[in-house]
């Protein structure tokens, strides 16, 4: 239709750096795509003009909510030079109490605000110290209990934990590589070949099945009693996620949070940092079941398929009274291929699942290990390269022991 | 090609497909700027329907592509027929084996090319297409890398043969259940759209198409109990396509009006896990009845 005059192009283009700065992945290609959308529909119509714009700028569902923010805001005034009465607008439309305003609206006006300024960092010492450790002192390390460690030793540990790499047992998969000793011959390759010789075939060429780890989930409790456990396994969750494709890692105390692509950032203080802003409950209570629930709900059926494995997190310490947890563990336990239960509660060897929750979780765990110092992280890591055990298989120990 | 979003709108409409603005704005963009169009969405939303009515609206042909884990180029996209090859072979030495080079000229020509359906869609000696690549995220990540140079220019390269590329530009439509996250490099080439549950008035709309017979209280009754329902927490929300077995099954029954004890029966049409069953048949069934009954009445 009619070809957008300068103004709207400029508008488009503002509109799409207030996105980029509200943190949607808004790059050129869209901004140029949304001025030739522009061209196709009539733009007196407000939600024509929106869903245009939104099926060229937004790639992802999470962040759809967001761009209509965005939208109502820049679009109701669409002067870049006024953002400041969009911005003054903004205030009015946070909540009074202001602890829980949306996530998106908050986002949305630091961006317009366009200020630099991050949450101050925690005060830590500035750590110094020695990366050659002596043997005796790794050896120390190995079998000290995290929530023993001093800063320093946390530190050390951590970068222990940066080398451990998680062999998971490898999946066949239904896709073929070219290979001497494969097990199927390969016609089109054989063919191929054959031309070298002038149309005679001298070998058959084949080909072997492809392997690789399925995808890992990682559950992990951040309430309180975990603190400790979960600032380093954390550490572990980003050198995985850093180290292989197909892992996802979820947060929980009393709300679940995804936090797989923060883990992504190379860096790993960056990664917390950035983790730390979005996940509002650190060291609070557990409500299990709950977050199970969601989890079945939300992303079961999202990062569960090929086969994927399980590791949850937490000491089972749950303060709703495992309300809801049977039904969903069982349900989780069901959607993936195995299930394995880390607590480090069980360093104690006069450990038994007492608690409520223990008690409705461990039928419905494949496996149920230690996590409380290098050692168990390092023996965690040789049994998920072996076979799995047989489902379900983890209550035996205690069934036989009683 | 329609030339506005109305236009769009009633080429879905006169296939009777009921869209809300924002999809229609969305299929329309896709046809205009000649874009891959990626619906995301639960199951049962309509987004298979999509691509089979724009193939009807268009005139065009349907070229499906159903994607499965293993999914590779020699069922998505093309294979040579290694049988005539070998013949092709066999003929050459017998006739003189004196010129190699023709003969893998010869071998690898379009003649001994299979299409499947990728190359199919864009194949320019045929006429042009709607291609639906449906759930996508049942294939694997190496699947979609390959997709890329498809989505981006519609066209194939064969490394035996060279490029092939669409003379006209196929209509692509790419579906998605999210059982697994699509590459963002498959989104960014992509116009994308979330396909959610109707509203009730739409999916009135829709069940009056798809079930002509049905009186016009059940089906709204039938509207009002399902939108009512998945208010409910449950695992797994009824789709469009499962209202539309419940008011087959329904009707089938010789139905006239909501009743708690043919709905309790009928359950297993609407929802698919028995904990949701289980769930909704409970205390609560007859009062969601009711609520339904009120909202097909205020309707």
């Amino acid at each position: 239709m009619s070809e957008p005059d300068g103004t709207l192009a400029d508008n488009v283009m503002h509109f799409a750096r207030l996105l980029r700065r509200a943190g949607l992945p808004v790059g050129p290609a869209e901004t140029v795509a949304a001025t030739t959308a522009l061209r196709h529909i009539d733009i007196g119509k407000r939600s024509v003009f929106q869903a245009a714009l939104r099926a060229v700028m937004v790639h992802r569902h999470e962040h759809r909510e967001l761009f209509d923010q965005a939208f109502s805001l820049f679009w109701r005034n669409p002067d870049a030079s006024r953002f400041a009465s969009a911005l003054a607008a903004m205030e009015g439309m946070r909540a009074p109490d202001e602890e829980r305003a949306a996530p998106g609206s908050r986002r949305i006006a630091e961006a317009m605000a366009a200020t630099k300024a991050r949450p101050p960092r925690e005060e830590e010492p500035p750590q110094t110290f020695d990366a050659s450790l002596t043997f005796s002192e790794r050896e120390r390390l190995q079998t000290m209990d995290f929530e023993a460690m001093s800063a320093k030793d946390i530190a050390n540990a951590k970068l222990q934990i940066a080398k451990l790499r998680l062999p998971l047992d490898e999946r066949r998969t239904r896709r073929w590589r070219p290979s001497t000793v494969g097990a199927r011959r390969s016609l089109k390759a054989t063919i191929r070949r054959s031309m070298r010789t002038g149309g005679e075939i001298v070998t058959l060429a084949r080909e072997a099945r492809v392997v690789k780890p399925p995808p890992l989930v990682i559950l992990c409790d951040i309430s309180g009693s975990m603190a400790r456990y979960a600032q380093v396994l954390l550490h572990f969750a980003h050198s995985v996620a850093n180290d292989r494709t197909r892992v996802s890692v979820f947060l929980f105390g009393t709300r679940l949070s995804n936090v797989t692509r923060q883990l992504r950032d190379r860096d790993a203080e960056v990664a917390f940092q950035m983790i730390s802003d979005i996940v509002p409950d650190w060291s609070g209570g557990t409500r299990i079941g709950e977050v199970l629930a969601k989890f079945n709900r939300d992303w079961s059926r999202r990062v569960l398929g090929q086969g994927a494995v399980v590791l949850l997190v937490t000491d089972g310490l749950d303060r709703e009274g495992a309300v809801g947890l049977e039904e969903n563990i069982a349900r989780l336990h069901r959607s993936c291929r195995r299930l394995i239960w880390l607590n480090p509660l069980l360093r104690w060897d006069g450990f038994s699942p007492k608690t409520q929750g223990a008690k409705v979780m461990l039928p419905h765990v494949d496996e149920f290990r230690p996590v409380h110092n290098l050692a168990s992280l390092q023996s965690l890591i040789v049994s998920l390269s072996a076979l799995p055990p047989p489902r379900g298989a983890a209550i035996n120990a205690w069934r036989e022991d009683t | 090609m329609p030339a506005s979003v109305e236009e769009t709108g009633a080429l879905l409409a006169g296939q009777g497909y009921v869209a809300d603005r924002a999809l229609t704005t969305a299929v329309h963009l896709a046809l205009a700027m000649g874009r891959p169009l990626l619906l995301e969405g639960e199951p049962g939303t309509g987004k298979t329907e999509i691509a089979k009515v724009l193939a009807a609206g268009l005139g065009r042909r349907l070229v499906r592509l159903q994607c499965y884990d293993g999914l590779d180029l020699s069922a998505a996209a093309y294979e040579w027929d290694y049988a005539k090859q070998l013949m092709a072979i066999r003929l050459g030495e017998t006739a003189g084996a004196e010129d190699r080079k023709a003969l893998s000229k010869d071998i690898y020509g379009r003649d001994f090319l299979l299409a499947r359906p990728l190359l199919s869609a864009i194949d320019p000696a045929l006429p042009p297409a709607v291609l639906l690549i449906d759930e996508l995220d049942r294939a694997d990540e190496p699947f979609e890398a390959f997709l890329l140079e498809l989505l981006a220019d519609f066209q194939l390269t064969i490394p035996e043969f060279g490029t092939i590329a669409a003379v006209e530009k196929p209509v692509v439509i790419v579906t998605s259940n999210r059982t697994r996250e699509i590459h963002d490099a498959v989104r960014r080439r992509c116009l994308y759209q979330w396909v959610d549950y109707p509203d009730a008035a739409r999916e009135r709309a829709i069940l009056r198409n798809k079930a002509p017979g049905i009186s016009v209280l059940l089906s709204a009754e039938i509207v009002a109990f399902v939108q009512r329902i998945r208010q409910v927490d449950i695992f797994k929300l009824p789709g469009v396509a499962e209202t539309i077995d419940w008011a087959a099954a329904l009707t089938a029954l010789d139905q006239e009006e909501l009743a708690p004890g043919a709905v309790a029966d009928t359950l297993g049409v609407l929802l698919k896990y028995q904990d949701d069953i289980a769930n909704v048949r409970g205390a609560d069934l007859a009062r969601y009845v009711a609520d339904a009954k009120d909202a097909a009445r205020a309707a």
